[in-house]
């Protein structure tokens, strides 16, 4: 069972929020005891910007149990607006139209396809700039 | 009846998924005559989409053009028969995802594709009643029909929401009077444990749709004293193209003022978003002082009208998001086969 753990990350996981260190400004997904780079232990609550630039990408063929159904799909690195990276699914976009620095913006989705009888997990995942 | 004059609409948003399939793929697979597709394409959600990433997507549209801070929201309503969950709002899902809550209520409301213009009166009553600040009002749906079955050439995929506040120099519309049409008509209906719905099909037309449609619209110009002349834009529910078109013109409206609001020819029918997505693209273009006359339809039967008129904030909130026809414009075309499976329609056993 998966839920537990899953939901204790629900917030950066839906929309990204999480905390920054006072002392130093490191930003940590889920609320640490003390700051994994300073030690400090002030926390406030943050979240990152939606939108960055996909720095590189890879097109996954076989990918693990419960993203079957999704595959062949792409996988990123994306640098934030504030320069924090993150690995995401890119969505909406096909592999050819896909170029280096391409402005790209958070959305929410499904992130795998559950059991029926699950929870389903959603988050985040990135898709080319909408203007 | 209810004439409301203190609440308007502060954000709204539209959401449309990226893929399309013709009419013309589907008619292909079923060997239907091209001649009598109703509709030319309609939008198909990606495999990982569902009813609540949409209102997610619609939601944060919304908020970018209201402007407010998301925990000023104390109720977020969904109107939808596509729900990702039997038992559990899909208002949590949205609350958490643009961070309202937890002091907000939220519950999913059920009236076919007139489900998301009932979650407007919804929030518009609380606010109203000064029980919450700003509401949020979603329809949308992921609708789906039997494969060959006369509704899935239009059963389409989109979401719309609106937040709902006191009126104010911000606002982007005011909520001048609205009422509701309802009678039991058997037209379509989806037992429990159904997967497609079941539809009784001379019967969808005549005595459902247009009697409602109709019956609403003219309930409310009698009792508001509104005339449609004093109407500038016309939206009706939209099942297919030519629906809304024999209504308005039974009702003897110019088709100029439907025209803006008609999006089913390009999206399908996007159930409880449905009404409200040609809503969105109004809004995109009216101008303040400018009248909008609504009217959904669901299934069971009922509708909804309303009389919306454009506030100065327009002009000012328009572009803090995408319009429509941005994602209009925005589309990749699959085949009936990635269309099936992106939609279950394939048991993958
Ligand atoms: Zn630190």
């Amino acid at each position: 069972m998966r839920v537990p753990r899953y939901w204790r990350n629900l917030p950066f996981i839906y929309r990204l929020s999480g905390w920054r260190c006072v002392e130093c400004g490191a930003f940590h997904p889920v609320k640490p005891i003390v700051c994994s780079r300073c030690r400090s232990s002030e926390f406030q609550e943050a979240e990152l910007p939606k939108t960055g630039r996909l720095i590189a990408y890879t097109v996954l063929k076989s990918p693990p149990k419960g993203y079957e159904e999704q595959a062949p799909y792409i996988v990123g690195l994306v640098e934030l607006d504030d320069g924090t990276r993150l690995i995401s699914q890119i969505v909406d976009v096909s592999e050819d139209e896909l170029k280096e620095d391409m402005r790209v913006e958070a959305v929410f989705r499904r992130l795998r396809s559950n059991d029926e009888r699950d929870v389903i997990e959603y988050g985040y995942k990135f898709r080319p700039v909408i203007d | 009846m209810v004439r409301v004059d203190d609440v308007a609409i502060h954000g709204y948003g539209g959401y449309i998924p990226v893929y399309r399939i013709r009419a013309v793929e589907i008619a292909k697979v079923w060997g239907t005559d091209e001649r009598e597709l109703p509709v030319e394409e309609k939008t198909v959600a990606g495999p990982d989409e569902d009813a609540a990433t949409m209102s997610v997507e619609a939601a944060r549209y919304a908020l970018r053009r209201a402007g407010i801070n998301p925990k000023q929201i104390g109720a977020i309503h969904v109107g939808s028969e596509s729900k990702p969950y039997a038992v559990k709002p899909t208002g949590t899902i949205v609350a958490e995802a643009i961070g309202a809550g937890p002091k907000v209520s939220a519950s999913d409301l059920e009236f076919a594709c007139k489900a998301g213009t009932e979650a407007l009166q919804f929030v518009a009553g609380l606010v109203s009643s000064g029980r919450i600040e700003y509401g949020l009002a979603i329809g949308a749906d992921t609708a789906q029909g039997r494969p060959g079955d006369a509704l899935e050439y239009t059963a389409a995929s989109g979401a719309a929401a609106f937040v709902v506040g006191r009126m104010d120099e911000r606002a982007v519309a005011a909520m001048e009077a609205w009422t509701s049409y309802v009678t039991d008509t058997p037209d379509f209906w989806r037992r429990a444990h159904e997967r497609y719905p079941s539809h009784t099909a001379r019967f969808t037309g005549q005595p459902a749709y247009f009697r409602h449609i109709i019956g609403a619209v003219k309930q409310l110009l009698d009792e508001d004293g509104y005339s449609l002349d004093d109407v500038d834009y016309v939206v009706f529910h939209q099942p297919n193209v030519k629906f809304p078109l024999a209504a308005a013109k039974a009702l003897k409206i110019p088709l100029e003022k439907l025209k803006t609001g008609l999006v089913s020819g390009f999206l399908g029918n996007t159930y409880a978003a449905c009404s409200l997505l040609g809503l969105v693209r109004v809004l995109d273009h009216a101008k303040p002082g400018e009248r909008i006359l609504l009217a959904s339809y669901g299934s069971g039967a009922g509708s909804d009208a309303y009389i919306f008129r454009v506030l100065d904030g327009i002009e000012e909130k328009r572009d803090k998001a995408p319009r429509l026809d941005a994602l209009i414009e925005r589309k990749r075309y699959v085949s009936y086969a990635t269309y099936a499976r992106f939609r279950g329609k394939i048991n993958m056993g």
